[in-house]
């Protein structure tokens, strides 16, 4: 197959898989059979593509010309192979978890569930192959679209006011923000094209270039850059496997790889470096990245708690992007694969305790280490990468943050990153502490069950379904090889940051 | 030899098939021919839309009377475009229409229906392929008369009111649009348009001139529920049978936009229009603050249909507003948005029709749980109000884009600005009926409810398969729209 077939596969081929999954509805096995084989072949096509990338080839293909000028086009660049390969890799994890979890919780309407999975997955790889902003505005607002009925699948009324939040955000922002920055820069350069060291240089002065990032990291809502973060954690109504793959991965990615690469192919750091527009962005970020942590601290709930995480984690990259040096880009841009599966396996955590326990709430998860081993383990794994601690992948995207922030000359944010990482800990290691070496309070008529559950060795242990296990298991043990492999990160990655 | 009487054939054919319909007398003979007729006339349109865009503007003198004596059709990239349009939507709404007729018009003879749907259509096909202004009156008058003759149908009483509402309005309309025809008669002796605008150019000064102009403006803007000339919409479109309103929803209001277009740019010129007059200092405001209170008010209806005919009242708006923007990009945005508008438009009646259909009503309450019951009617509807939002690979968005990209070019920020935030409003009037539609559960009469027949399923598609179709690939679309403007902006060929 010619590399153009291959990207055009790779984007269709979940959302083909559409209509085989409601029709194979009745049969949840050959259904979801569907899904995972869907899931391979699509991540192996993805897969299949990275040679040449890695090679300097930039795979390309135009679909068709959707306005005079402006085409549905995808290439393959090392921002999107990466961005590519995270979310086709972590939805098959995903669905097999998914299978775990939507069974093993009883959810009604599965066949809408997994048909609207594949939808988003054709969307989150759009996104990541597009070639221009025409392109990845299509599929961010595809992505939009198709998740919202993932995130009010329950249709209760608590979902329909997530489901309108989720949308409302989301949609004014890009809409409002991101379409008008789109024009803008259509008006100003006559392209849309993602080129190497961007289009806007010799086009905008600097005050142009401010109001221009302004518009386009705002109206990136999927970014949840503060003040526009409110979609996300409204967002986790939704079954905690959408939460898993959307909220870690796919559509919270999806923001920061649009913020990213427009940063890098439509700004261009040297721009913004030289003409200092982007300073405000690198405040704006790291406000996100101190408020939503304290925040995340006065969480109970623990999808709550992972929620305003994934915020300030997010702005991590935003800032990244807005040192726009060479590390920062770099460290940005990693962290996009190491937060996904750092996060994606603390969601995972939280979505086999509500399986295998009904809790959803941190303070009544005491103990619960001795009844679910395997998942608190993962969970702590998670936890210690999303906080950067080695020898864990996590810890490479912020060292490389750090020296981009020592690169820019801007030393305050050296202090943002290091003053995160404690809070990171404050509102993480509390949940795998208590897990593991509180006690189980012993109260009157529970004492007996209490006893009886907890102390008498591994017939107290409570895992939840092994298909919700292995996958938790599985991007925990990938939390430790990336920081083994993340040389080969950074060899894919290199090209994007110039020189 | 038959190619070259293709103009007059278009106007010609429906026009003597309408009375045939009374002949045939039963209901579904009379619905054979007129969709045979309304097929036919969509192959002509077709023809004679490709022909302008190979050899350029075609000039027909009717009975070999040259003009400026004799009435000519002269059709250009422009007026072939409507006639396109309302070809479009009179095909798919013929073809839609016998089941929704035969349940919402059982005590009106069919055929009768037929023949005034005929008689509508041909006066809209009229108005848009005809050169002479007195011609274009009495083709004026024919869709008029006929659509308060079709909209006083509807099975609610209200609907002869609201016809009678539209009449009063309707008749002002065209009695200011010949006076200011008179007018300019009188100054010129002229009724053709192309020599109008040859003879108008010397007398520009005159008081006379000017009153003319107030005249046409103001007629014209209430035939085309300019905001706040609009009061005779609402009712009207909501009381009107399903199908009658999916026709003169996508059409009517259309074709007075390109009148409008006819008139100011091509008639009076854009130098006295905008350069002199400033014809957009009236109609820039008036479209932003219509595109505002009309999304706002439609937010607050409860009977969907009124609530869709709010929503037309802005998107009319947004049209004003690219003919006020006075440049080839805005006009391309009207264009487009002209033909964009009527495709979703249309789809978006046409699965309300096949609701009433079932369900007897087009109010909100009575379409909780519909999303299960009726899953291809809500879809449909849901796909053409994305594109009514202007989501991305729909033709909304075509619109869109070419509307801000218009704003942009002139310098108007705010106005750019005030598009896009206007568009989330419509996402919060489509997105009321998704939630009561899919998250409620269904009201008693709507358990029993299954989805609407075939007949009204296909139809209804093609408009929605239209709306994305148009949406992926708009270079047919924005290619003939924007030689239109160029035309009309005096660049070009």
């Amino acid at each position: 197959m010619t590399p153009a077939a291959v990207i055009v596969l790779a984007v269709v081929l979940p959302i083909l898989a559409g209509p085989l999954i409601v029709l194979s509805g009745r049969r949840p096995n050959l259904r979801e059979a569907v899904t995972l084989i869907t899931g391979g072949a699509t991540f192996l096509l993805v897969v299949s593509l990275l040679p040449q990338v890695m090679a300097g080839l930039r795979p390309e293909v135009t679909i068709l010309e959707v306005l005079p000028g402006l085409t549905l086009a995808f290439q393959v660049e090392p921002l999107g192979m990466l961005f590519g390969l995270v979310a086709s890799g972590l939805w098959i994890v995903t669905s097999v978890y998914s299978i775990g979890y939507v069974r093993g919780h009883h959810e009604t309407e599965q066949t809408r569930y997994f048909f609207f999975f594949a939808v988003a997955i054709t969307a989150a790889i759009g996104v990541a192959f597009s070639r221009n902003l025409l392109t990845l505005f299509i599929f961010y607002e595809m992505l939009t679209l198709s998740t919202y009925p993932l995130v009010t699948h329950t249709r209760t009324s608590e979902a329909m006011r997530g489901g309108r939040i989720y949308l409302g955000i989301l949609i004014s922002t890009s809409v409002a923000f991101l379409l008008l920055a789109i024009v803008w820069t259509w008006h100003l350069t006559g392209t849309l094209e993602f080129t190497p060291g961007g289009i806007l240089a010799g086009h905008a002065d600097s005050g142009v270039v401010t109001v221009l990032l302004v518009l386009f990291a705002f109206g990136t809502g999927k970014a949840a850059l503060m003040p526009f973060h409110r979609w996300l954690p409204a967002a986790m109504v939704a079954p905690t496997p959408v939460s898993a793959l959307l909220h870690a991965v796919a559509v919270v990615k999806a923001g920061v790889f649009t913020v990213m690469k427009i940063v890098v192919y439509i700004f261009g750091i040297d721009l913004l470096s030289d003409t200092g527009a982007s300073v405000w962005l690198m405040y704006a970020a790291s406000g996100t990245i101190v408020i939503s942590s304290l925040i995340a601290l006065t969480k109970d709930n623990l999808k709550a708690r992972l929620a305003y995480s994934t915020v300030s984690q997010l702005a991590y990259i935003v800032l990244g992007a807005a040192l726009a040096t060479k590390w920062g880009v770099l460290g940005g841009s990693m962290h996009i694969a190491m937060h996904a599966f750092g996060k994606i396996t603390l969601f995972f955590c939280a979505g086999a305790i509500i399986v295998a326990l009904h809790k959803t709430e941190i303070s009544d998860m005491v103990g619960i280490g001795r009844q679910m081993p395997v998942t608190m383990v993962a969970f702590t794994i998670g936890a210690l990468s999303v906080i950067g601690l080695p020898p864990f992948g996590g810890s490479w995207s912020k060292w490389y943050l750090v020296l981009g922030a020592i690169e820019a000359d801007q030393l305050i944010f050296v202090a943002v990153l290091m003053i995160s990482s404690l809070l990171n800990i404050a509102y993480l290691m509390p949940v795998a502490i208590r897990a593991f070496f509180t006690p189980i309070p012993v109260t009157g008529a529970e004492s007996k069950l209490a006893n009886d559950t907890t102390h008498v060795g591994l017939a107290g242990i409570h895992e939840a379904p092994l298909l919700c296990v292995l996958p938790l298991s599985f991007t925990a043990l990938g939390c430790l090889v990336l920081f083994f492999y993340a040389s080969d990160i950074y060899q894919l990655l290199l090209p994007i940051a110039g020189r | 030899m038959i190619e070259a009487h293709l103009p007059i054939l278009q106007i010609v054919v429906p026009l003597m098939a309408a009375p045939v319909c009374l002949l045939l007398r039963r209901r579904a003979l009379a619905w054979v021919w007129a969709t045979l007729i309304c097929c036919l006339s969509l192959g002509i349109s077709v023809h004679l839309l490709r022909r302008v865009m190979e050899e350029g503007t075609i000039i027909y003198a009717l009975g070999s009377w040259s003009a400026p004596w004799g009435i000519e059709y002269r059709i250009d990239p422009v007026n072939a475009f409507v006639l396109l349009l309302v070809a479009i939507i009179g095909a798919v709404v013929i073809l839609y229409a016998p089941a929704s007729v035969a349940k919402e018009l059982s005590d009106v003879r069919g055929s009768l229906f037929y023949a005034t749907f005929l008689l509508c259509y041909t006066g809209l096909l009229g108005i848009t392929i005809t050169g002479d202004v007195f011609n274009l009156f009495v083709f004026l008058e024919i869709s008029s008369l006929s659509s308060y003759a079709l909209i006083s149908l509807g099975s609610d009483r209200r609907a002869l009111t609201a016809s009678y509402q539209y009449l009063i309005m309707g008749t002002v309309g065209a009695t200011f649009y010949v006076i200011g025809v008179g007018l300019l008669y009188m100054m010129t002796g002229t009724l053709n348009m192309a020599d109008l605008a040859v003879q108008l150019k010397p007398v520009m000064g005159s008081r006379t001139v000017l009153t003319a102009f107030a005249f046409l403006s103001l007629g014209l803007s209430l035939k085309l529920a300019l905001f706040p000339l609009h009061l005779w919409l609402p009712n009207a479109y909501a009381y009107a049978p399903s199908v009658v309103t999916a026709f003169l929803a996508a059409t009517a209001t259309k074709v007075s936009v390109y009148v409008y277009i006819r008139f100011f740019y091509s008639i009076f010129g854009t130098d006295y229009t905008f350069e002199t007059l400033r014809l957009d200092y009236f109609i820039v405001p008036l479209a932003l603050v219509g595109i505002v209170v009309a999304s706002l008010v439609a937010i607050f209806q409860t009977d969907i249909k009124r609530m869709l005919a709010y929503s037309s009242i802005a998107q009319i708006s947004y049209m004003m507003l690219g003919i006020g923007l006075m440049s080839v990009t805005g006009l391309t945005a009207t264009l487009v948005h002209l033909f964009n508008h009527a495709l979703m438009k249309g789809a978006l009646f046409l699965a309300m029709g096949c609701v009433v259909y079932r369900m007897g009503s087009a109010n909100l309450t009575d379409m909780r749980g519909l999303g299960r019951q009726m899953p291809f009617t809500m879809a449909a509807f849901v796909l053409a109000g994305l594109s009514l939002i202007g989501v991305p690979l729909t033709v909304g968005f075509i619109s869109k884009w070419y509307l801000v990209l218009a704003a942009i070019e002139r310098g108007w920020w705010p106005v750019a600005v005030l598009v896009l935030l206007t568009s989330l409003l419509a996402v919060i009037y489509i997105w009321r009926v998704v939630e009561v539609a899919y998250f409620q559960k269904p009201s008693d009469s709507a358990t029993h409810a299954v989805e609407a027949p075939l007949s009204m399923q296909i139809p209804m598609w093609v408009l929605v398969g239209a709306t994305l179709y148009f949406g992926v690939s708009s270079s047919f679309t924005s290619g003939v729209a924007r030689r239109g403007a160029e035309l009309l902006m005096g660049i070009g060929p």
